[in-house]
C-alpha cells in the first residue's frame, strides 16, 4: 500500500510498504477514506518529539471502511468508522475510569521503558506518533492496523459525510476537552491562545457550554477571522499586548480561564521563545511555550489553565509564581477520545456543532508533503488539510 | 589593598603553537588586566573565589544531609533502594493487574504459560517437580535454569531457586495481595541472579543484570496485558515482525 512516512525533519514522504494484517485477536483493518494534517503532526514534521525512526507511518486523524476483522473485534466488514486517535484497551483501571489517553495495556512493554524514563509512567499508544506512544503506524496510508478495534472505532451511521465526523477523531473531542477542562461557568470570559483547528474548536465549544465571551489569540488574519465567525472576539499578538488586552477586555479583572491551543512551537520574536528555540534547534529542550506562560500571566486569581496544545518534554522559565501565588489551577492531557465520540456525534448529527467550516485543502494522499509544507509554512491560508487516499492526482 | 594569591596564568601564557593568540591577545581582558593589576580584576577573582567556597561548602552540606548512613530505614521494598551492596543482583517490580488473586495464583503455578509473556524465555517445561526455564543466549545458544519451588502458599505467594544443576543460580519469588479500593491484585515479582557457572552462563547472566529493573517489569506488563486484555500489544503491522 502507499503511505505517508516520515524520515526526519521536514522529510516526509510517500512510499511504498507492505499491507497491515490481523496480528491480534481484537484488531481490525480500515480502509482509509479521508485521514487530516493535525498540528501534532507538525511537531513530528519539524523534530521536536523525541522517539520517531526512520520509516514511521505518519497520521492519527482517519476514517473509513472496515475491511477485515480479528475474532475478537464487535466491528463488521463493510462499517464506515471514525478511528480515535488513543489506542485503549477499555478493560484497565484507566480506561475503566475513562482516561482512556492514560490507558496501561496499549503501549508495548518494551516501549514503556523511555517513556517511564521521560515522564515516570508509561501512557496510552497513540497512532502515527512518537514510540514514546508505542510508534503503532498510522492513517495516513491505505489501510490501518487497528488494535483493540471494538473498544475505539465509532460507527458513522449513513448519510453523514466523512468530512462532516473526520474530526471526531481528534480534534474536535480534543477542543472539546479543552473547553470542558476550563471548568466554564454561565458568563464566563475564556481566552484561547491559538486559533488553529484545536483553538477553534475549542473557541466552539467554550460557548456551547455557556462562556458569555470568547476571546482568540493568533496572529493569523484568516485564522482569526474564523474564530470571528464563531462569536470570538480577537486579538492578534503581532499587533497587541495580549496581557494588557486581555485585562482591560476583562475589567481588570483577568478571564476566568485560559486554554492554551497553541502547544510546544509557539511563535513570536519574545526573549523566551528565542531562547527555547535556540534548545530546540540544538535538541536539549523540546518545549517553547511562550503562549502557555502568557497564559498563566493573563488568567484570573483562583481561575483555570486549560492545556489542550501539546508538550513533550522539560519546560523552564515556568512562571510558577505566578501560578501559585494566583491559586490558578491547570488541567492538561492528551484527549480521552473515546468518552466524548456518542456525544459529539449527536450533535453534529443535530447541527450543534459546525465541523467542515477550517477545512481549507483536500489532497489525494499522494500529495501529502505538500499539505505538510503548506499547513506548516502557509499557515494563513491552510487551516486544515484533508487527505483522500482514494482519489487520484489530477 | 593586599594584592591576591599569585595570578594564574592568562591563556596568552600557555604554551599554545597557534598563531591565533597573539593576534587576539590584546583583547583579552584577563590576560590583558592580569598584567596590569587592575583592581576591578582583583575583585573579580576575589568574588570568584568567594562563589567557588560557597559553592563547594554547599555542596558538602547537601552531601552530609544526605547521607544514607545516617538514615533510619523506610518502609520501601530493598530493591528500589538508590544503590545494592553485595554480589547479588536484586531486581523486582509491582504491579496491579485487574484480575482475582486465585486467576493470577493459577497462571503463574502453571509455569508454562510464563513463556508468553516472559521475554527472555523460549521454554518452559516440568518434569518431575524441576522447572526447566530456556533462556534465550547469545549466537541462538541456549541457556538452562533448572528450578524447584521452595515455598508456596495458596493464592498468595510462590517461590523458587535453582538446583545445583542449573546454568546460573538464581532465585525468586512472586507475592500476591489485594490491592485497594477493589483495583484487583498487587503482584510483586523479585528476581535474585547470583554467580553464574561457564562462559556462557556468564554472558547471559550479565544479559540479564545489563538492564535489573527492565526484565522483571516488562515481563510483569506482558501479563498484565494478556490477563487484562487478552493480547499482549505491539505495534507490528505484519503477523511475522510480531
Ligand atoms: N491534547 C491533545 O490530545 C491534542 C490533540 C490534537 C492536537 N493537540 C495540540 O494542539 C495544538 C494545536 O493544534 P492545531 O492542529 O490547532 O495546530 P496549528 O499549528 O494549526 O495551530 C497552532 C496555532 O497557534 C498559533 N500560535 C502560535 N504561537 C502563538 C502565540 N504565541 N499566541 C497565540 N497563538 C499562537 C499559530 O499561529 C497557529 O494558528 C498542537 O500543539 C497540537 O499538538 C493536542
Ligand atoms: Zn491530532
Ligand atoms: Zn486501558
Amino acid at each position: 500500500m502507499r503511505a505517508l512516512t516520515w524520515h526526519g525533519r521536514h522529510d516526509v514522504r510517500v512510499d511504498t510498504v507492505p499491507d497491515p494484517e490481523i496480528v491480534n485477536p481484537r484488531d481490525a483493518i480500515i480502509e482509509v477514506t479521508s485521514t487530516a494534517i493535525c498540528g501534532s503532526d507538525l511537531h513530528l514534521y519539524d523534530g521536536v518529539i523525541p522517539g520517531m525512526l526512520s520509516g514511521d507511518i505518519l497520521g492519527h486523524e482517519f476514517m473509513g471502511r472496515v475491511v477485515d476483522v480479528g475474532p475478537g473485534s464487535t466491528l463488521k466488514k463493510g462499517q464506515r468508522v471514525v478511528v480515535p486517535f488513543t489506542i485503549s484497551c477499555g478493560s484497565c483501571f484507566f480506561c475503566k475510569s475513562k482516561l482512556y489517553s492514560a490507558c496501561d495495556n496499549t503501549n508495548p512493554a518494551e516501549k514503556q521503558d523511555m517513556t517511564e524514563a521521560l515522564y515516570g509512567h508509561s501512557v496510552s499508544s497513540l497512532f502515527g506518533y512518537s514510540h514514546l506512544t508505542g510508534g503503532y503506524p498510522g492513517g495516513q496510508a491505505e489501510y490501518v492496523r487497528v488494535p483493540f478495534s471494538d473498544v475505539g472505532p465509532i460507527v458513522i451511521p449513513d448519510g453523514m459525510e466523512d468530512d462532516d465526523v473526520l474530526f471526531l477523531s481528534d480534534i474536535l473531542p480534543t477542543g472539546w476537552q479543552g473547553a470542558e477542562n476550563a471548568d466554564i461557568k454561565d458568563g464566563d470570559t475564556v481566552a484561547v491562545w491559538g486559533c488553529g483547528p484545536v483553538g477553534l474548536f475549542a473557541v466552539q465549544s467554550a460557548l456551547a457550554m455557556g462562556a458569555g465571551r470568547v476571546i482568540a489569540i493568533d496572529e493569523f488574519p484568516n485564522r482569526l477571522a474564523l474564530a470571528g465567525k464563531l462569536g470570538a472576539e480577537v486579538i492578534d499578538f503581532k499587533r497587541t499586548n495580549v496581557l494588557e488586552a486581555l485585562t482591560e477586555m476583562s475589567g481588570g479583572l483577568g478571564p476566568d480561564a485560559v486554554i492554551d491551543a497553541v502547544g510546544m512551537e509557539s511563535h513570536g520574536f519574545a526573549p523566551d521563545t528565542v531562547m527555547d528555540n535556540i534548545k530546540q534547534n540544538v535538541g536539549i529542550g523540546a518545549d517553547s511555550a511562550h503562549a502557555l506562560r502568557e497564559a498563566i500571566l493573563c488568567v484570573r486569581k483562583g481561575g483555570t489553565v486549560s492545556i489542550p496544545g501539546v508538550y513533550g518534554g522539560m519546560l523552564d522559565k515556568f512562571p510558577l509564581g505566578a501560578l501559585m501565588e494566583k491559586g490558578v489551577q491547570v488541567r492538561s492531557g492528551q484527549t480521552h477520545v473515546q468518552r466524548y465520540l456518542p456525544d459529539l456525534l449527536q450533535r453534529i448529527g443535530d447541527g450543534d456543532l459546525d465541523t467542515q467550516f477550517m477545512i481549507s485543502h483536500r489532497l489525494p494522499l499522494e500529495q501529502a508533503p505538500t499539505g505538510y509544507q503548506n499547513f506548516r509554512y502557509n499557515q494563513n491560508d491552510w487551516t486544515k488539510v484533508v487527505l483522500k487516499p482514494g482519489t487520484q492526482v489530477n | 589593598m593586599t594584592p591576591a594569591a599569585p595570578a594564574p596564568a592568562g591563556p596568552g601564557d600557555v604554551s599554545v603553537s597557534n598563531s591565533v593568540w597573539p593576534m587576539y591577545k590584546d583583547y583579552l581582558p584577563i590576560h590583558r588586566s592580569f598584567r596590569n593589576r587592575d583592581p576591578a580584576t582583583l575583585w573579580l577573582a576575589g568574588g570568584l573565589g568567594a562563589l567557588l567556597g560557597v559553592a563547594a561548602i554547599t555542596f558538602y552540606q547537601v552531601r552530609g544531609r544526605n547521607r544514607v548512613s545516617y538514615r533510619p530505614p523506610d518502609d520501601a521494598p530493598v530493591r528500589a533502594a538508590r544503590r545494592q551492596r553485595g554480589r547479588a543482583t536484586v531486581t523486582g517490580r509491582t504491579i496491579t493487574i485487574d484480575r482475582p488473586r486465585s486467576e493470577i495464583y493459577a497462571f503463574w503455578r502453571d509455569f508454562g504459560n510464563l513463556a508468553r509473556v516472559m521475554e527472555n524465555v523460549r521454554d518452559v517445561s516440568v518434569e518431575d517437580g524441576v522447572t526447566r526455564w530456556t533462556i534465550r543466549g547469545p549466537a541462538e545458544r541456549d541457556v538452562t535454569i533448572l528450578t524447584t519451588v521452595t515455598e508456596e502458599v495458596g493464592d498468595e505467594r510462590i517461590e523458587w531457586r535453582s538446583t545445583d544443576a542449573s546454568q546460573i543460580e538464581h532465585r525468586g519469588r512472586v507475592i500476591l495481595r489485594d490491592a485497594p479500593a477493589g483495583r484487583g491484585t498487587e503482584v510483586t515479582l523479585d528476581l535474585e541472579y547470583l554467580s553464574p557457572g561457564g562462559e556462557l552462563g556468564r554472558f547471559v547472566a550479565k544479559a540479564l543484570q545489563a538492564e535489573p529493573h527492565l526484565q522483571a517489569r516488562r515481563d510483569l506488563k506482558r501479563l498484565k496485558m494478556l490477563l487484562e486484555t487478552g493480547e499482549i500489544a505491539t505495534n507490528a503491522n505484519r503477523r511475522s515482525a510480531a
